[in-house]
C-alpha cells in the first residue's frame, strides 16, 4: 500500500507502507545508529516524533521481547529505506511489521532517507505527517503545518507513569560468564519523565532498589520516603514546560545525591538557573564523541535529544564535566558543593556503546559517601 | 597529547612483493603513513623491495631502500640510518615478522630503536596462539577449544579431545598458508605434517571447528590516552570455514541486534587493551553460533590489515593515516576528521549504505589444484561496491569483478537438477552464489539452502528477492522492444530493477535488446542514476571530501565544478597480470594532472588501492568499471578528457564503447590501440614500419591448425585470439600436443580463431617501455630478460640496462621503437616486446598503453614516466617537460617475479607464455651480480652460500654449464648431477655424485630434496619429453623452498650472485642516492 510522508516545508516523500495503516503527525527526526531500531522505537523520549533511521536496511533481525525500552513503541511513525520482510536472528520472536501492526505504528519504506536526513540537517527538524489514508500532498502539507510542534509542549507529563511502581529486574546480559547481581544496597527514587527500562536495569545491576514515581510527585513526598539517592530520568521534548518538575528538583538540591540523564539533566540545569535551547537537528545516534574533562578521555555515547542546556547560562556553583566534541555543546555537569551530577547523553546505552556505564557506579559511590 | 619530540627519524617496513594475502592494501597503508609522518615533520626511512608501490616513490619517504625485507638487510639499514623508532604495524605480516625478528635478536636495543604502535610483547601476545588464548580466557572471553602441537604425537593427543572436523592452523604463516579443515584422521595427519613444515617455529594449532558459524570482524583503533573506537563492523556472507579474504563480506554487520553488537564491541575493546596494542588499528575476528548466539574470539591482527583497508574505503575513515599519527603521540580527539573537517577523529563512523566486497580468484591459471574455498586464502584480488541496499551492492560488486558477470545474471553454468545442485554449494567454491541462484530459481527453499550452506537466511532472502524480481522482469519486460514509448508501469518496473542493482546489460539480455537501446530508453524515461556521498557520518555533518557512489534515488549530491577536468579509469580488482603496477600509473596520472591545475576524477572499484584513497584525486567515484557505470559518471561530470591507457586491460576494453558514445579519450586513440591488438591490422603496422614478427598463422578450425603449424615449423605458441594476458597460451612441440590443445583447451571457430606463432627457441627477449608526445619518442628503458623468450614477460627476471646486448642491437631496438610509435600515432606510453635470435630482431607484441613494467623502469631511471605521460596526454610536449633524452643508468636494476604456487598444490608450476606470478621485486646495485642476488633474496629465494648443488641440463646447455659448475665447485659447493651432466662435469675435472633420473634407480633428486640435502637446483628443460620429471622437481623445489634455475642465464646470474654474497660485498643504499645526477 502506498504511503506518504509530508513535511511542513512542502516536501513530499512517497513510499510503501508497512506495519499499521492510518495517519500520524510528529516532529521528523533522524537517528544514525546502525543497530538497535527496536530500542529506538520503544524509547519514550521519541514521543511525538516520526523517526527515520539513516541506516538503510531495517528489520533484518526482527523483534524480540527483551530489547524494549518501554512497554510499547513510542514513535509516532517510522521511516526507512528498505524494510526486510524476512528477519534472521536467534533472539527474534517476530517481525517488525507484526510488532507495528500489534501496536498501531505506521512504517513507511522505499524512502530516500538520506535525502530526508540532509533536508533536516540543512533546514533543521520540522513537523510532518505520515499517512496511508490521505494521499493528497497539499492536504498533508497543510496538516503538517498545522501540527503544533514540540516547543512548549509538556510531553514528559504525558509519558510519565500514573502510579508509582518498584523495579527489580536487572535484565539479562549476553556472554557465558555467570553474572553476579549485587543485593540491593541503595534505595533510589526515580522521577519518571519517560524513563528507559535499561536505566532501571542498570540501577538494579548496581545494587539499587528502585522506586519509580510520577513526574508530578512533590519534593516533600520524595524526601518523606528518605531514599539514598534520587534519579532524574530521560524523557521527550522541551524541558521548559516541565516547570513543575524543575521546581521539585530545586527543592531536592542539597538534600540527597542526585543523578540525571538527558531530560533529567536538562531539568536539573534549569533548576540550577540555566537556560535551554533547541538544537537545529538534535543529536540522535550511537557514535557521539563526548570528552570527559577530568581525565581527558573520550567516550563514544548514545544520544537522543533535541534540546540542550546552554553552558554560558550555568551558575558558578555548577561545573562542566563533559562536552560534545562534535559541536562543543554541554554533555555533563556536577554541582561543586552537593553530590549532584547529570549527563545529557545515555550511559545506559541501549542502543549504543557502553563506554559511559561507569556513571552508575559514580552514583552509587555518591550514595555510599552521603 | 601533543606529538612526540623525542623521536625524529622513523623507520617503516613495507610488505614487499604482492602475494596472495598481501597485496596493494599495504602500499595504501604505508603510503598514508609515510605522508602523515612527513606532514608532522618526521624524517621517514622506508624499506620495501616492491618497485610498483607508491610508497617507494622517491618523494614519499626521505630515504627509500628498495632492498630485500629480511632481518639481515633491515639490520644493516638500521645500522646506517640509526632511526629512533620503528613503526612495525603498517607493512602487513612481512613487516611485522621482520620487526619481531629484529626486536628478538637485539638489533633494535643495540641501536636504541623504539618499537612504536605495538611493542614486542603485544605483538607476540596477539600472534602466538597459546598466549592469545590465555589472554582471552583471562578477560573472560570464549575461544574455540584448541591446543598447540609441535609434533604429530602432540596433535594426535589433541584430536582425541577436540574431535572432527578440526581446524589446523600453522603458526606465523601468512594468510594461513598450510592451514586446513580435517574431517578424518588421514587428512588430519597429512595437514599437521604440512603445517609443521611450513611454520617457521614448527607449531600448529589444532582447534574445535566453528565451521558454519556466522563470521564477523571489527576494526578497532586505540590511542595513547586509551581511547578506543570501532571503525567498522564486517559480516561475512560465507560463514566460518572460508577465509575472510575468500568470503563475500558486507559492511556493516547486518544480522546482529544491538545487544549482540555491543557485546562484541565490548569484547573488542577489552581485547585491544589486554593485548596491549598501544596505538593504531587492529582487526579482530569473531564467530557467532547462529542458534544460541555464543560468541567466540577467533583471532586478532595487531596491525593494519586487508580488512582495515576495506574498512577505510567502506567508511571514509583513513585508518592507516590516523594510526601513524597516533603512533607519534596524538590522541584521536586531536586529529580532525578529514571528511567533515569540523568534527574530530574520535568518533565511530556510521554509514548509510551497504558495502559488499567480493573476491576474485585465478584458478584458471592453476588447473589441477583444489578449487574449493577453505581457511587458506586463494583469491588474488577483490572488488568493493557500495549501494543503498544489499541487493544493489551485491549486483554492482559482481559486475565489478570483470569476470563476465553483469550482476547476479544467468551465468554460463550448466543447469543442474536440484538433486545435484546441493553438492555445488555445500562445498564452498567460486561460483557458489550462482548455484544458489539456480536452486532458488528451481524453488528450493531458503531454509534448505541455509541447511546446506549455513549462509544466513537474511542474505539468502535478499538473493531470492533478486531472483524473484528477475523472473518478474522476464515476464513483464521480456517482450520489450526499443521502439516502445515509456509507460508508467514499465518505468516503475525498470526503476525498481535499477534499485535492485540490475545493470543495463542484464536488462538487455532479458528482453533481447542492446545495452545502448536500454540506456537510451531509460534516460528518456527519466531513470537516471544519482550519486551519494561517503561521509563517515550518515549525513549528520556536511562532507568536504567528494567521495561518491551511485544509486537510484530522489537526490543527487554531486555538484560538478566548471574547472578543467580529467577523468582517470582505474584497473578494477587485482588479478594475475593486472595489479598494483596499473594502480601506480593511475595514481601518478592523478598527481601530475592535479599539479597542472586540472581537477582529477578517479573511478575504480578496488578497495586495496592508493587510487581509491579519497585524497589521491579531487573526486573519487567508487564504482564498477563497466561502460554503463563509467558513462553515468561522464554524463554527470563532463570531463574534457578521459584516460584509459593507465588502468591495464580493464579501461582499454571500454575505450571503443566510450569513444562511440562521444566521450573524449585523451592520449593514443582507441583506434590505434585496437590496431595493435588486432592480428591483421598489426601485421600492417609492422609492414608499414618495416619490422618482422615470428612466422605465424591463424586457424579457424581444428583441421586448419596442423598444416599451419607444419609450415611454420614446431615448436609453436598457440593461443585463442580473444583472450588477453597470455590466458590459455601454450608452447606445443608436435602435432599430437597441438591436436590435444585444439581439442581440449579451446573451441576454434571463425569468430574465435586460434593464433599460431613460431616459438623462437633460445631467443633473448627484450621489453622496451617508451613515451611519446606524438612528435618525439623517448625510450624509458630497455629490459633484457634473463629467461629466454617464451616465458611470459611478467614471469621473467629482467635487467635494466641490457647486460649482454651489443650497442648496435640496442640502437636497432630504439629505432624500431621510434618507428612503431610513429606508425601508431602514439601519445603516451607504449611497451614493445622483442625477441632477438641470431642477430635478428622480431617484434612479439606492442601495447600502446602503460605496461606492468612502468613503475620498475621509473624507479630504475629515476623518472616518473606515468606522470610525464599523463601530462603529455593532456597536451604538454616532452620538450616542455624536459624529458627528451634516454637515461642509461650506470647501475643495474633487476626485476624478479614472485609466484603463488605454494597456495596451489597440484597445479603445474612450469613457466610458460601464460603469466602466473602475483608480484615482483627489484634489486638495485652498482654491480649486476649483487643486484641479482638482492632480487633473489627479496623474492624469498635466498641464494645459498654453501651446500649441495644439483645440476641436470639438456645437451645443448652442457657446454655452457661447465663454467657455472666450475664456479660453484670452486666456491666449495658439492655437486650432484644426473647421468649425462655428471659425465660432462667429471670429464672436466669436477667431483660429482651421480643422482639417478627419476624412475631409473635410487637415490634420485627426489630423495635428496626430501632429506633437505640440496641447496640449489639448476635444471634446464629438455623440450617436451622430460617435462614430467622437470615438473616434479620444480614442484618439490617450491614445496621445500629451494632456489631453482631453469635457464643457463638464470643459473649464471645466481652463481655470480652467490659469489658476490660470499665476498660479503652486498651493501644497501637509498634509492635517492642513485638519482643524484639527473633530476626531473
Amino acid at each position: 500500500m502506498k504511503a506518504i510522508l509530508a513535511l511542513s516545508d512542502g516536501t513530499i516523500f512517497e513510499g510503501e507502507h508497512f506495519g499499521a495503516s492510518g495517519e500520524t503527525s510528529g516532529e521528523v527526526v533522524f537517528n544514525t545508529s546502525m543497530t538497535g531500531y527496536q530500542e529506538v522505537l520503544t524509547d519514550p523520549s521519541y514521543k511525538s516524533q516520526i523517526v527515520t533511521m539513516t541506516y538503510p536496511l531495517i528489520g533484518n533481525y526482527g523483534c524480540n521481547e527483551i530489547d524494549i525500552e518501554s512497554a510499547k513503541p513510542q514513535v509516532e511513525g517510522f521511516v526507512v529505506r528498505e524494510y526486510s520482510s524476512r528477519h534472521s536472528n536467534w533472539r527474534s520472536s517476530g517481525s517488525l511489521d507484526g510488532y507495528f501492526k500489534e501496536h498501531g505504528v505506521i512504517g513507511i519504506q522505499d524512502i530516500d532517507t538520506r535525502a530526508l536526513t540532509r533536508r533536516l540537517r540543512v533546514h533543521g527538524v520540522m513537523n510532518g505527517v505520515l499517512s496511508t489514508e490521505d494521499l493528497l500532498p497539499e492536504s498533508l502539507v497543510a496538516k503538517a503545518q498545522a501540527w503544533p510542534g514540540l516547543i512548549g509542549a509538556d510531553l514528559a507529563g504525558r509519558v510519565t507513569c500514573s502510579d508509582s511502581y518498584s523495579w527489580s529486574d536487572p535484565g539479562t546480559a549476553l556472554g557465558e560468564q555467570p553474572e553476579v547481581i549485587p543485593e540491593p544496597r541503595f534505595r533510589v527514587i526515580a522521577m519518571d519523565f519517560g524513563v528507559k527500562y535499561n536505566i532501571l536495569r542498570q540501577l538494579t545491576r548496581h545494587g539499587c532498589e528502585v522506586q519509580v514515581v510520577s513526574a508530578h510527585t512533590s519534593a516533600y513526598d520524595i524526601l518523606a520516603a528518605n531514599p539514598d539517592g534520587i534519579f532524574l530520568s530521560n524523557g521527550p521534548g522541551d524541558p521548559e514546560p516541565v516547570d513543575y518538575a524543575v521546581e521539585t528538583i530545586r527543592q531536592l538540591v542539597g538534600k540527597k545525591p542526585i543523578f540525571g540523564i538527558c531530560l533529567g539533566h536538562q531539568l536539573l540545569g534549569l533548576a540550577f538557573g540555566g537556560k535551554s535551547f533547541k538544537l537545529k537537528f538534535g543529536h540522535r545516534g550511537a557514535n557521539q564523541p563526548v570528552k570527559r574533562l577530568d581525565t581527558g578521555q573520550v567516550e563514544i555515547t548514545s544520544q537522543n535529544h533535541g534540546f540542550c542546556v546552554d553552558i554560558e547560562s550555568l551558575p558558578k556553583s555548577v561545573e562542566v564535566t563533559h562536552i560534545n566534541l562534535n559541536d562543543q555543546t554541554l554533555e555533563g555537569i556536577r554541582h561543586t558543593k552537593y553530590p549532584i551530577f547529570s549527563v545529557q547523553y545515555h550511559p545506559e546505552a541501549s542502543p549504543g556503546p557502553h563506554d559511559a556505564s561507569y556513571l552508575f557506579e559514580k552514583f552509587t559511590d555518591l550514595m555510599k559517601g552521603a | 597529547m601533543p606529538k612526540r619530540t623525542d623521536i625524529n627519524r622513523i623507520l617503516i617496513i613495507g610488505s614487499g612483493p604482492i602475494i596472495i594475502g598481501q597485496a596493494c592494501e599495504f602500499d595504501y597503508s604505508g603510503t598514508q603513513a609515510c605522508k602523515a609522518l612527513k606532514e608532522e615533520g618526521y624524517e621517514v626511512v622506508l624499506v620495501n623491495s616492491n618497485p610498483a608501490t607508491i610508497m617507494t616513490d622517491p618523494e614519499v619517504a626521505d630515504r627509500t631502500y628498495v632492498e630485500p625485507i629480511t632481518p639481515e638487510v633491515v639490520a644493516q639499514i638500521i645500522a646506517m640510518e640509526r632511526p629512533h623508532a620503528l613503526l612495525p604495524t603498517l607493512g602487513g605480516q612481512t613487516g611485522l615478522n621482520v620487526s619481531v625478528a629484529l626486536a628478538q635478536s637485539g638489533v633494535l636495543d643495540q641501536h636504541g630503536v623504539e618499537l612504536i604502535g605495538a611493542k614486542l610483547d603485544a605483538i607476540q601476545k596477539a600472534e602466538d596462539r597459546e598466549l592469545f588464548k590465555k589472554a582471552m580466557q583471562e578477560i573472560g572471553l570464549s575461544v574455540p577449544t584448541s591446543g598447540i602441537a609441535h609434533s604429530l604425537e602432540d596433535a594426535n593427543a589433541l584430536i582425541s579431545m577436540i574431535g572432527f572436523p578440526a581446524i589446523i592452523r600453522p603458526a606465523f604463516t601468512l594468510g594461513g598458508t598450510g592451514g586446513g579443515i580435517a574431517y578424518n584422521i588421514e587428512e588430519f595427519e597429512k595437514m599437521v605434517g604440512v603445517g609443521l613444515a611450513l611454520s617457521p617455529i614448527s607449531e600448529v594449532l589444532v582447534e574445535e571447528s566453528v565451521i558454519g558459524w556466522k563470521e564477523f570482524e571489527l576494526e578497532v583503533m586505540r590511542d595513547g590516552a586509551d581511547n578506543v573506537v570501532i571503525i567498522c563492523s564486517i559480516e561475512n556472507v560465507d560463514p566460518m570455514g572460508v577465509h575472510t579474504g575468500d568470503s563475500i563480506t558486507v559492511a556493516p554487520a547486518q544480522t546482529l541486534t544491538d545487544k549482540e553488537y555491543q557485546y562484541m564491541r565490548d569484547s573488542a575493546i577489552k581485547i585491544i587493551r589486554e593485548i596491549g596494542v598501544d596505538t593504531g588499528g587492529s582487526n579482530i575476528q569473531f564467530a557467532v553460533h547462529p542458534d544460541n548466539g555464543r560468541q567466540v574470539v577467533i583471532e586478532m591482527n595487531p596491525r593494519v590489515s586487508r580488512s582495515s583497508a576495506l574498512a577505510s574505503k567502506a567508511t571514509g575513515f583513513p585508518i592507516a593515516k590516523i594510526a601513524a599519527k597516533l603512533a607519534v603521540g596524538y590522541t584521536l580527539d586531536e586529529i580532525p576528521n578529514d571528511i567533515t573537517r569540523q568534527t574530530p577523529a574520535s568518533f565511530e563512523p556510521t554509514i548509510d549504505y551497504v558495502v559488499v566486497k567480493i573476491p576474485r580468484w585465478a584458478f584458471e591459471k592453476f588447473r589441477g589444484t583444489d578449487e574449493t574455498l577453505t581457511i587458506q586464502m586463494k583469491s588474488v584480488g577483490e572488488a568493493m561496491s557500495i549501494g543503498r541496499t544489499f541487493k544493489e551492492a551485491l549486483q554492482k560488486g559482481l559486475r565489478s569483478l570483470e569476470t563476465g558477470w553483469h550482476g547476479l545474471d544467468n551465468h554460463e553454468l550448466e543447469e543442474l537438477p536440484l538433486s545435484e545442485l546441493d553438492q555445488k554449494f555445500t562445498v564452498p567454491n567460486v561460483e557458489r552464489i550462482f548455484y544458489i541462484k539456480q536452486a532458488l530459481r528451481q524453488r528450493m527453499s531458503i531454509d534448505q539452502i541455509h541447511g546446506y550452506t549455513k549462509i544466513d537466511p537474511f542474505f539468502l532472502y535478499n538473493i531470492k528477492q533478486i531472483v524473484d524480481f528477475e523472473a518478474e522482469l522476464e515476464e513483464k519486460f521480456g517482450g520489450w522492444t526499443s521502439s516502445e514509448p515509456p509507460t508508467e508501469s514499465t518505468r516503475k518496473l525498470v526503476y525498481k530493477a535499477k534499485q535492485f542493482g540490475f545493470s543495463d546489460r542484464q536488462l538487455a539480455s532479458i528482453c533481447d535488446a542492446s545495452e545502448s537501446d536500454i540506456r537510451r530508453w531509460r534516460k528518456s524515461a527519466g531513470i537516471v542514476v544519482t550519486f551519494k556521498t561517503v561521509d563517515t557520518c550518515a549525513a549528520e555533518f556536511e562532507a568536504e571530501t567528494p567521495y561518491y557512489y551511485s544509486t537510484y534515488s530522489s537526490e543527487d549530491e554531486v555538484r560538478p565544478t566548471s574547472k578543467r577536468k580529467v577523468m582517470i579509469l582505474g584497473g578494477g580488482p587485482n588479478r594475475i597480470g593486472q595489479g598494483i603496477e596499473f594502480d601506480y600509473c593511475c595514481v601518478h596520472a592523478a598527481m601530475a594532472l592535479k599539479d597542472d591545475g586540472y581537477e582529477t576524477i578517479m573511478v575504480n572499484s578496488n578497495p586495496e588501492t592508493v587510487s581509491t584513497d579519497y585524497d589521491t584525486s579531487d573526486r573519487l567515484y567508487f564504482e564498477p568499471l563497466t561502460l554503463e557505470d563509467v558513462l553515468n559518471i561522464v554524463d554527470r561530470e563532463q570531463p574534457e578528457g578521459v584516460i584509459v591507457q593507465f588502468g591495464g586491460q580493464t579501461p582499454l576494453n571500454l575505450a571503443l564503447g566510450l569513444q562511440e558514445a562521444g566521450v573524449p579519450i585523451i592520449g593514443t586513440s582507441p583506434n590505434d590501440i585496437a590496431r595493435s591488438e588486432d592480428r591483421k591490422l598489426f601485421k600492417e603496422v609492422l609492414d608499414q614500419s618495416g619490422l618482422a614478427q615470428p612466422p605465424n598463422g591463424i586457424a579457424t578450425s581444428i583441421e586448419e591448425a596442423a598444416p599451419i603449424a607444419e609450415s611454420i615449423g614446431y615448436p609453436v605458441i598457440v593461443r585463442p585470439s580473444y583472450v588477453l594476458g597470455g590466458r590459455a597460451m601454450q608452447i606445443v612441440y608436435n602435432e599430437e600436443l597441438l591436436m590435444g590443445y585444439m581439442r581440449s583447451a579451446v573451441a576454434a571457430s571463425p569468430e574465435h580463431p586460434i593464433l599460431i606463432d613460431k616459438y623462437l627457441e633460445d631467443a633473448i627477449e627484450v621489453d622496451v617501455d617508451a613515451i611519446s608526445d606524438g612528435n618525439i619518442t623517448v625510450i624509458g628503458g630497455i629490459m633484457e630478460h634473463i629467461e629466454e623468450a617464451g616465458i611470459h614477460s611478467g614471469d621473467s627476471d629482467c635487467v635494466l640496462p641490457p647486460y649482454t646486448l651489443a650497442e648496435d642491437q640496442i640502437d636497432q631496438l630504439k629505432e624500431y621503437t621510434y618507428a612503431l610509435a610513429k606508425t601508431l600515432n602514439l601519445c603516451g606510453l607504449m611497451n614493445v616486446q622483442y625477441a632477438i635470435r641470431n642477430d635478428q630482431i622480431f617484434v612479439l607484441e606492442v601495447n600502446p598503453r602503460a605496461s606492468r613494467t612502468i613503475p620498475f623502469v621509473s624507479k630504475a631511471i629515476g623518472v616518473p614516466l606515468a606522470k610525464l605521460a599523463a601530462r603529455v596526454m593532456a597536451g604538454k610536449t616532452l620538450k616542455e617537460l624536459g624529458f627528451t633524452a634516454e637515461i642509461e643508468p650506470e647501475y643495474f636494476s633487476v626485476k624478479a617475479p614472485v609466484f603463488p604456487f605454494n597456495r596451489f598444490p597440484g597445479a603445474d608450476s612450469r613457466l610458460g607464455p601464460e603469466m602466473k606470478s602475483t608480484g615482483e621485486v627489484m634489486g638495485i646495485d652498482m654491480n649486476l651480480s649483487q643486484a641479482f642476488a638482492k632480487a633473489q633474496d627479496a623474492c624469498g629465494d635466498k641464494l645459498p652460500l654453501e651446500g649441495t648443488a644439483f645440476i641436470s641440463v639438456r645437451n645443448k646447455d652442457k657446454r655452457a654449464i661447465l663454467f657455472i659448475a666450475r664456479k660453484l665447485w670452486d666456491m666449495g659447493f658439492k655437486l650432484i648431477a644426473t647421468h649425462g651432466t655428471a659425465k660432462v662435469l667429471r670429464r672436466n675435472g669436477m667431483d660429482v655424485t651421480l643422482v639417478h633420473s627419476i624412475g631409473k634407480g635410487r637415490p634420485t633428486i627426489y630423495d635428496y630434496i626430501k632429506n633437505h640435502a640440496v641447496a640449489l637446483i639448476i635444471n634446464t628443460p629438455t623440450g617436451d619429453s622430460h617435462h614430467s620429471n622437470e615438473r616434479l622437481i620444480r614442484k618439490m623445489a617450491i614445496e621445500h623452498n629451494i632456489p631453482l634455475f631453469s635457464t643457463i642465464a638464470g643459473a649464471s646470474g645466481a652463481v655470480n650472485g652467490i659469489d658476490a654474497l660470499r665476498r660479503g660485498e652486498i651493501s644497501v643504499s637509498p634509492l635517492q642516492s642513485y638519482y643524484d645526477e639527473h633530476e626531473i
